[in-house]
């Protein structure tokens, strides 16, 4: 475990850097990745909303949406959800390794 | 890459559920076996490396935005089925809690960027890296290349996904159900964003993780291993 403690600080020093990351495209004025807009901006380009796309768009509501908290400063949100992110990523691998682990047994 | 809910139509994204379940299944079952190394505490910091290279949205001024992946990197360290396994879970995570790629599209996203890349970036890794992966500069410099064409062909594999709804799904007035883009647009759209810009970024996240990881511990990269 030892030996992956700089690992570990590496990702922990992205963690906090990744504001970086909605910073630079607002600065810079870039939208969206190719494809992934909101079904409104998608419609300003078109000129409608895709009947299909209009239903499947709303099937789901994430909690944290865009990796943001409702009212939270931005970017400490976007830290935050680089945390949780983290967290639940690791946590189910363990979790799922330990699955797997104890049914062998 | 990550398509949201609303773009694929029901027959696309069914179909590509069934495409990346066998890959889910068989990583796990390959899990098992990768249980009794110590390669566990490695992937779960691989995949937390895939959350967070991810939220490093690169600019192109005035146009899209894109990001790398890490999913190359990953499997140059742990193989492709650990690499698959962890974008997979990544990519649950990030439509699950973040909104981040649509639920109805989760089996397309895992193809794409679970599957296409880990195993592009094995089969081409293992091929250009040749019989002296020792030398230095020769894995990372292999691994950033393998990185670059792997995540254009999963950007390719994105854009031909939405490519094919308008041709799959319209109106009986020609307007389209779900993504209105045809393949004539979404092909060069994504295809040179990532040639240009997006790939560069992955090569260079790629070969740099790679140069350091090899000077702290070589023994950590398993692709790079005699057999």
């Amino acid at each position: 475990m030892k030996k992956f403690k700089p690992f570990f600080l590496v990702i922990l020093v992205l963690a906090i850097l990744t504001p970086i990351g909605i910073y630079l495209p607002e600065k810079l004025q870039a939208g969206d990745a190719w494809g992934e807009w909101s079904p409104e901006d998608l419609s300003q380009e078109i000129g409608y909303v895709p009947q299909g796309m209009e239903k499947l768009s709303s099937v789901y509501q994430a909690p944290l949406p865009d990796y943001s908290a409702g009212e939270l400063n931005p970017y400490l949100a976007y830290i935050l959800s680089a945390i949780l992110g983290i967290l639940l990523a690791g946590g189910l691998i363990y979790l799922i390794g330990w699955a797997i682990s104890a049914r062998g047994h | 890459m990550h398509i949201p809910d609303g773009y694929l139509g029901p027959s696309t994204y069914l179909v590509m559920y069934g495409a990346s379940a066998p890959f889910w299944v068989l990583s796990l079952a390959k899990l098992k076996k990768a249980l009794k190394s110590r390669a566990v505490p490695l992937l779960a910091l691989g995949t937390a490396f895939i959350f967070i290279i991810m939220m490093f949205n690169v600019p192109i001024p005035g146009g899209t935005t894109g990001h790398a992946v890490g999913a190359s990197l990953v499997t140059i360290l742990l193989g492709p089925w650990a690499a698959s396994l962890a974008t997979s879970l990544v990519l649950l995570i990030q439509a699950l809690v973040f909104g981040d790629g649509g639920i109805t599209a989760l089996g397309a996203n895992c193809f794409t960027m679970g599957v296409i890349i880990p195993f592009s970036t094995w089969a081409l890794f293992r091929l250009l890296v040749g019989k002296s992966p020792s030398r230095p500069y020769r894995v990372p410099i292999t691994g950033g290349i393998t990185a670059y064409i792997a995540l254009n062909l999963a950007a390719l594999a994105t854009a031909f996904l939405l490519g094919i709804q308008p041709l799959l799904y319209h109106t009986a007035d020609g307007k389209a159900l779900y993504a209105p883009y045809p393949l004539s647009v979404a092909i060069p759209a994504m295809g040179l964003e990532h040639l240009i810009v997006f790939g560069w970024v992955e090569a260079v996240v790629t070969a740099l993780a790679l140069f350091f990881i090899q000077k702290y511990d070589a023994s950590l990269i398993a692709l790079a291993k005699k057999e």
